[in-house]
């Protein structure tokens, strides 16, 4: 492809990095007790949250950044400089989703999310977290009739405290990590999520997170609980407005999985991916991790990253019910200057646990993609199972792969598999497409979702058509 | 006048740095079936690429004329969907993308360029059952990933099955008896006749003339050195099985030196 042609296409704008003119409650940048209160006082929180927020954030201080393993550098976070609320003002409480301010609804439009449920097909409930807060949450009441709650996380709080005081905090620990206590001290809003026993959810349920106001950060908790044999298939999607400042995204999801339930967690993650020059972009400090505490439990996370100037992410399962399984589906993608540094962790305890791993990472333009994964299994976990397959696909000569399996098994039953391939779209490949009358763009695209085939076929239909043509865009004017 | 279908004039091409094509002058026209011939290193692979307009070969001089106009011109994919078709000697493997995808990729392609009405999934399966046919291919290999785990037999015939479904002007076919057994040959040869016909010429590239008993040419062409040293009907292909390229490679080295006189003058 000519240089002319590869600068146009690298010129194209992020299509969603537009900002919405709203009137916003915001807090001054800066950390400290009062700002924890502050929001707490905000969402109207009762003592035991306070006191558990405070808790995080007395944990954090002792903490540091992590800087010395992860395959990801940038300059220092000024942790004071960023504004930990950020919420459009709502005149009153909203008796229906018509009332939703028509600006914001016209934001979730243009993403594509349409707030309206008479206009939505496709059976999907959404919860809109704008910023700092939930602005929209439809089929409430159609899930209600299954006793099935899907609520924005500072409701769940209040009408439902008990199930959130005894899950909250019980898979990802206050002081798991750095990025997590900072979560646990200032989280916002998120999703909550509870079905109860032997209900199957009939519809998907989804978030999609949209960061709108600068210098804010947004750190949202998202908390799914899957009670006895029940089933749930949930949906995260994400986008920023573009921007020349990085802004810091630190979430924390935790699922629990109870005896025969199964929870499917898919991701399309879409945040500001930064400028060719590096400059700008989202810093997505994330800490997913799903517990199978039942027997026959299954959780399967599917993430297709995209975005984001830096991914530090590894969706993970602990199986601890005997027979549980463990399914971790990857796609990462990173053009620009973008650096990823994302995979798993399955920790195998209960007997006869099974995990699959399949992580696919493509690298184009000045990526850094790193696949890191850590597959244990312990000493009580007999017969445990491990598949784990990392594909790299290259292209161009200025970016890079790089793959970190880390394996501990301490049962001799267990049976590990793990492969791993590392390719180069050709330009024999290229040509032959174009010989046959297809663009080279088109066969890029062609190659790269083939390589990424077994992952995308783990989407829900609706998800997989908008994840393809998102690695489209993502990679074009990245081919020479 | 017929205007040619392809006409190839004093052309001198490179593969990288390398000068390969030192003066070729062809002309095809519609409905022919032309050979061409030549020991390995002569520059049949790289005429070939030319035509089809691979990366790292580059004209540095004559003409490439396809339909009358100027074909050097045009990137590789607008060749292709103006109708110029090149049977790989070696299929290259897609992992991931079905066989059946990309030939509906393909041919929509084409037919978006021709001005045609893209065909649906359901229609493009019974255009592609249709053509299958003529190649013998199996419904399993529609289904497998394009060309990977193929047998050398099985790519060749998914070659041709994309010449029945692209239907080109101008189709080059590079090296397509290479690595065949005699049965996939008669399969193949059967299914490039049946694609014969008066608006259709086709250029066969070869080592062996055993394909020319089962797709007889109009005219055989043999390249030696960059250039072509000899024509003649298909009873050449027969003289130079008999003799062997030495015997042609050696009347080239005695002409050469006028024919070089004869370029630069």
């Amino acid at each position: 492809m000519s240089n002319e042609t590869l600068e146009q296409l690298a010129s194209r704008d992020y299509e969603w990095g537009f900002t919405t003119k709203i009137e916003m409650d915001i807090v001054e940048p800066g950390l400290d007790e009062s700002v924890i209160r502050f929001i707490s006082a905000k969402k109207e929180e009762p003592a035991w949250m306070v006191e558990w927020r405070l808790e995080a954030f007395r944990r954090w201080q002792k903490m540091e950044e992590p800087h010395h393993w992860a395959r990801v550098s940038y300059p220092a976070i000024d942790y004071q400089a960023i504004r930990y609320y950020a919420a459009p003002k709502q005149q009153r409480k909203l008796e229906s989703l018509d009332e939703l301010d028509p600006e914001l609804r016209r934001t979730y439009e243009k993403l594509g999310i349409s707030l309206d449920e008479q206009k939505r097909l496709a059976g999907v409930a959404v919860d809109a977290v704008f910023d700092s807060v939930s602005v929209a949450t439809t089929f409430k009441k159609e899930l209600e009739k299954h006793g099935i709650i899907f609520c924005p996380f500072s409701e769940a709080v209040k009408k439902h405290p008990e199930l959130v005081q005894k899950y909250l905090g019980s898979v990802v620990p206050v002081n798991d990590n750095f990025f997590a206590a900072l979560n646990s001290a200032v989280f916002t809003d998120g999703s909550f999520v509870y079905i109860p026993p032997g209900v199957r959810c009939p519809m998907e349920l989804s978030t999609y997170f949209r960061i709108n106001a600068s210098e804010t950060g947004q750190f949202e908790r998202t908390l799914i609980i899957a009670d006895e044999g029940a089933y749930v298939s949930y949906l995260e999607g994400c986008t920023a407005p573009q921007r020349d400042e990085n802004q810091l995204h630190a979430a924390v999801v935790e699922l629990i999985a109870l005896d025969d339930a199964q929870i499917k967690y898919s991701t399309v993650q879409n945040w500001y991916p930064g400028d060719a020059d590096g400059k700008g972009g989202i810093y997505n400090f994330v800490t997913k991790r799903g517990k199978c505490a039942g027997k026959r439990s299954k959780i399967s996370w599917t993430q297709v990253e995209t975005g984001s100037a830096i991914t530090w992410k590894y969706p993970s399962c602990i199986l601890l019910g005997d027979d549980s399984v463990g399914e971790f589906y990857s796609v990462a993608l990173t053009s620009k200057r973008q650096q990823a540094d994302t995979g798993t962790k399955m920790i195998h305890i209960g007997k006869r646990t099974k995990s699959t791993i399949v992580s696919k990472g493509i690298s184009a333009a000045h990526g850094q993609n790193t696949y890191r994964g850590l597959v244990r299994i312990q000493k009580g976990a007999d017969g445990a199972r491990n598949y784990s397959q990392c594909d790299s696909l290259l292209i161009g000569s200025e970016c890079g792969a790089h793959t970190f399996p880390y394996l501990e098994v301490q049962n001799p039953t267990a049976k590990v598999e793990h492969e791993a391939t590392t390719s180069k779209i050709g330009e024999d490949q290229l040509f032959y497409c174009q010989q046959r009358g297809i663009s080279e763009e088109d066969a890029v695209n062609m190659i790269v979702n083939g390589f990424c085939k077994r992952v995308l076929k783990e989407l829900p239909m609706e998800f997989a058509v908008e994840a393809q043509k998102l690695l489209g865009v993502s990679l074009e004017g990245a081919v020479g | 006048m017929t205007t040619p279908m392809l006409e190839i004039r004093g052309l001198h091409a490179t593969a990288g740095e390398t000068l390969i094509l030192k003066g070729i002058d062809l002309v095809l026209m519609p409905g022919e079936v032309h050979a061409v011939m030549g020991p390995n290193g002569s520059g049949k692979s790289t005429l070939a690429n030319v035509l089809a307009g691979k990366p790292g070969y580059a004209v540095v001089k004559g003409q490439v004329l396809f339909e009358g106009k100027d074909l050097t011109a045009m990137p590789p994919e607008e060749r292709a969907r103006a109708g110029v078709f090149l049977a790989f000697q070696y299929p290259v493997e897609i992992p991931g993308v079905s066989n059946m995808y990309f030939l509906k990729q393909a041919v929509n392609a084409v037919r978006q360029h021709r001005g045609i009405e893209e065909l649906d999934a359901m229609e493009f399966l019974s255009l592609a059952r249709e053509k299958m046919k003529l190649v013998e291919m199996s419904d399993k290999l529609m289904q497998r990933s394009l060309n990977e785990g193929f047998s050398g037999g099985e790519k060749k015939r998914n070659e041709i099955l994309q010449m029945a479904l692209l239907e080109p002007k101008l189709a080059v076919l590079d090296e397509t008896d290479s690595g065949l057994d005699i049965d996939a040959l008669r399969v193949i040869a059967g299914g490039v006749n049946a694609l014969r016909g008066p608006d259709r010429s086709m250029l066969l590239i070869t080592h062996y003339q055993r394909l020319l008993d089962y797709i007889v040419p109009d005219r055989v062409h043999v390249l030696s050195g960059g250039r072509i040293v000899k024509s003649g009907g298909k009873e050449l292909a027969l003289e130079l099985e008999e003799k062997g390229y030495g015997w042609i490679e050696q009347a080239d080295g005695e002409r050469s030196p006028s024919r070089e006189a004869a370029a630069n003058g």
